[in-house]
């Protein structure tokens, strides 16, 4: 690990070689939005809303996953990722059944949260309304595949923090779906500990707490970096 | 096993091959044995005696004009019978024996299709067996390796390689040489060599015909690789939808394995190397170098953002060498004859040759090789024998589903990585669709965004949800019920989905439409302005 100095937005920046443009943003306060980024779990890069501009590269890159390198030049706002992190979210809310005023996460929603803060007021494209099954065969939650946006932050907890790999991703392209041991009903599952950190991280009104009416369900994201401090990580 | 030995089956092989008075090559690469030409193959083997030789041989290059069979009957005297059948082998055999031509339809050897091409991937293909170690070597086959273990250290070989100019044939175009050289660098205890043979383009089957044809050139090609950047294990990354070159390449493995060029101490030095084959289970984001780690480590075949790229961090977390089919099919040659040669091929920046596979309607479908900077219109009229039906060329589709269209006043351009790009398309892997005036630029658009769209693999959104909308545009406007918004946003899209897609997969999956828009934008704007009939039916 050494140390380097980078350019973010015009300002200069110390930083250390194992942390990525997010890490550094984020601990000299400039937002970069994120979506399937959370602190605790490995990145994965696959919302692409944190995409900023890297002088040099052909194309904007995902901050969660670069790391910084000695001079590296960095954009984080320009009209254009604007732009095009409109669109990503305008993406996510055609794919999937995103009807906030029926939804328990109404009002508690990061995807809600981040179309108001990028001032979404509108989708262009046509709604996909695919017939995503739901399973809510577990005794105390439910898995709505309409709301998902396949962040994989379930995933990620669940083999990551849990150690249980109950969840993975099945299909391809627009059928990829997440699924719980294989393919089996969740309340059928050997390996779930009903531990329900995946409820909790899941940024979307897609892993719920069961019993919960329209706009209650609140979720504790931050358990986790609770959880890192607590084992000194 | 050391250069003398080498030399002495070299000299047996040929003496052996030399002590026939007639020569019969039955093609036996998959194009032709779909058509039956193992058991035309078998039928002869049947009756070969001391005076007339029968062998399988692989891609004799003209596929369309298949089963074909190569007879030598004098040293010089070559004939090329096409459309072989079972029943005329009595036929051929007999007149071969001869010396005779037998009376059965023949393909001249005399015109450009055979004339112009320039082999240097494909020399030994339609030559040599692909099941005969000993055939491979008297075409001085692992003379290379041999060479290198004992007279070049590494750094010799990657400057070899950094002379040569060879650049990455799987698409991309990445200097080969420098590759090696950041591998090689990179300190590690443990590295690896990856071939990547999942050829997954539509109408490209160059990989295949090589590791069909000429399954050692691949092994030695990497064994030179590993050798070069200090690595001792090497997968074969293969489709498993290539059973044959599958088969070919484990029998080829396990002959290089007991002649001792592969294993442990290859010839006599500290060089060890092994090589296994993992199969591919058809994803065509598989072929994409951080998706194919991924789908060898077991895992779901995904990418991974880079950088890190392989050569830093790769299979199982360590430096990882990977190169394409056919960029392992020009090492041999390289080193053996200097990398001065090689670089004399070619144009200032795309050295070699090209193996291309031209496919769609064209006269002579089927596999050639070109040094860089041939003509593209020589590739398509001259070689390829220009479009069948009297009907007019319209254009010619390259890098598959990341390339583009380019149109026929572009057809004098120069082949090279850089000439493909500025026409708005990409070399590629190799892929040459010919397409006719019947054919309608809106439906290429969309066959291609449906097959991103369907092989996306769904981790990165743009990809995942941009290609379905994008082809859903273009379906739209394929069906005459497309507007003016609908264009525009799919321009917007076509600029999203390239610029924020993880890997290459989405980044070039706007490439057909942006090539098709810039060259037929009429197409377009006839559909939508109802100025012309739906090119697809509602």
């Amino acid at each position: 690990m050494s140390v380097l100095t980078l350019t973010i937005d015009g300002q200069e920046v110390g930083a250390s070689s194992d942390q990525t443009i997010l890490d550094v943003a984020k601990a000299h306060k400039i937002n970069i939005p994120t979506m399937c980024f959370l602190e605790g779990l490995t990145p994965w890069g696959g919302c692409r809303i944190c995409v900023v501009d890297v002088e040099g590269a052909p194309r904007p890159l995902s901050s969660c996953t670069t790391h910084v390198t000695e001079g590296m030049v960095v954009t984080t706002t320009t009209g254009k990722l604007e732009s095009y992190r409109k669109m990503i979210l305008e993406m996510l809310y055609a794919e999937g059944n995103h009807t906030c005023s029926v939804c328990v996460s109404n009002g508690h929603c990061e995807l809600q949260d981040k179309a108001q803060e990028m001032k979404m007021d509108h989708v262009r494209l046509p709604y996909l309304n695919q017939n995503m099954p739901m399973d809510s065969t577990h005794e105390h939650f439910g898995l709505d595949q309409d709301r998902c946006i396949l962040c994989t932050r379930c995933v990620r907890v669940c083999s990551e923090i849990e150690g249980a790999q109950t969840w993975a991703v099945a299909g391809r392209g627009v059928d990829s779906h997440i699924i719980s041991d294989l393919g089996t009903p969740w309340g059928e599952s050997d390996s779930c500990t009903s531990c329900g950190k995946c409820v909790q991280v899941c940024p979307t009104g897609s892993l719920v707490n069961k019993g919960n009416a329209v706009n209650e369900q609140i979720k504790k994201v931050n358990f986790l970096e609770h959880l890192l401090q607590m084992r000194g990580q | 096993m050391n250069l003398d030995e080498l030399n002495e089956i070299k000299e047996k092989q040929k003496k052996y091959n030399q002590s026939f008075d007639s020569y019969i090559k039955v093609c036996v690469a998959a194009s032709c044995k779909s058509l039956k030409s193992d058991q035309i193959k078998d039928a002869m083997r049947e009756k070969m005696d001391e005076k007339c030789q029968v062998k399988g041989v692989g891609c004799l290059g003209l596929c369309s004009k298949g089963p074909l069979v190569s007879v030598t009957v004098d040293t010089n005297k070559q004939i090329l019978y096409e459309s072989v059948k079972a029943e005329d082998v009595e036929t051929l055999f007999n007149a071969t024996c001869k010396k005779e031509a037998a009376k059965l339809p023949q393909c001249s050897l005399d015109q450009p299709f055979f004339k112009h091409q320039q082999k240097i991937v494909l020399e030994n293909s339609g030559e040599i067996d692909p099941e005969v170690i000993e055939d491979y070597i008297e075409k001085d086959g692992y003379q290379a390796l041999l060479k290198v273990l004992n007279e070049y250290g590494p750094e010799e070989v990657v400057r070899e390689m950094m002379d040569s100019g060879l650049r990455g044939r799987g698409g991309g175009g990445y200097p080969t040489g420098l590759k090696w050289a950041t591998v090689n660098k990179a300190r590690s205890d443990l590295k690896y060599v990856i071939c990547n043979a999942d050829e997954g383009d539509p109408g490209a089957f160059m990989d295949r015909a090589v590791l069909e044809s000429d399954p050692h050139r691949i092994i030695e090609g990497m064994a030179i690789a590993a050798y070069a950047v200090g690595a001792s294990r090497g997968y074969i990354y293969v489709r498993a939808e290539y059973p044959l070159a599958i088969e070919r390449l484990k029998r080829a493995i396990r002959k290089a394995r007991s002649k001792g060029f592969l294993g442990q101490n290859i010839s006599g030095t500290s060089f060890n190397f092994e090589v296994d084959i993992r199969l591919g289970a058809g994803a065509f984001v598989c072929g994409e170098e951080t998706a194919l780690i991924a789908s060898i480590e077991g895992k779901r075949g995904q990418p991974t953002p880079r950088p890190p790229y392989p050569a830093e961090v790769g299979l199982w977390g360590k430096p990882t060498l990977i190169n394409n089919v056919e960029t392992f099919a020009n090492i041999a040659p390289i080193l053996r004859k200097g990398g001065a040669w090689y670089a004399s091929i070619g144009t200032e920046k795309s050295k070699g040759t090209k193996v291309f596979a031209l496919a769609g309607k064209i006269e002579n479908t089927g596999l050639i090789e070109v040094p860089m900077g041939f003509k593209l219109r020589d590739i398509i009229f001259d070689i390829g024998g220009g479009v069948p039906e009297g009907l007019k060329f319209k254009a010619v589709q390259t890098g598959g589903p990341s390339g583009g269209c380019i149109p026929e006043d572009l057809l004098d351009l120069h082949v090279s990585y850089e000439s493909l790009r500025e026409a708005g398309s990409i070399m590629g892997s190799g892929g040459m669709i010919i397409m006719d005036e019947t054919s309608k630029m809106v439906e290429v658009a969309r066959y291609f965004m449906e097959f991103c769209k369907s092989e996306s693999c769904g981790k990165c959104t743009p990809c995942r949800v941009g290609t379905v909308h994008m082809h859903d545009i273009l379906d739209r406007i394929a069906k005459g019920t497309g507007t003016e918004a609908d264009l525009s946003l799919l321009e917007e899209l076509c600029d999203m989905v390239g610029q924020t897609s993880l890997c290459g997969l989405g980044q070039t999956a706007p490439n057909p439409v942006l090539s098709t828009l810039k060259y037929f934008r009429h197409e377009y704007d006839n559909l939508i302005q109802k100025q012309e009939q739906p090119q697809v039916n509602q």
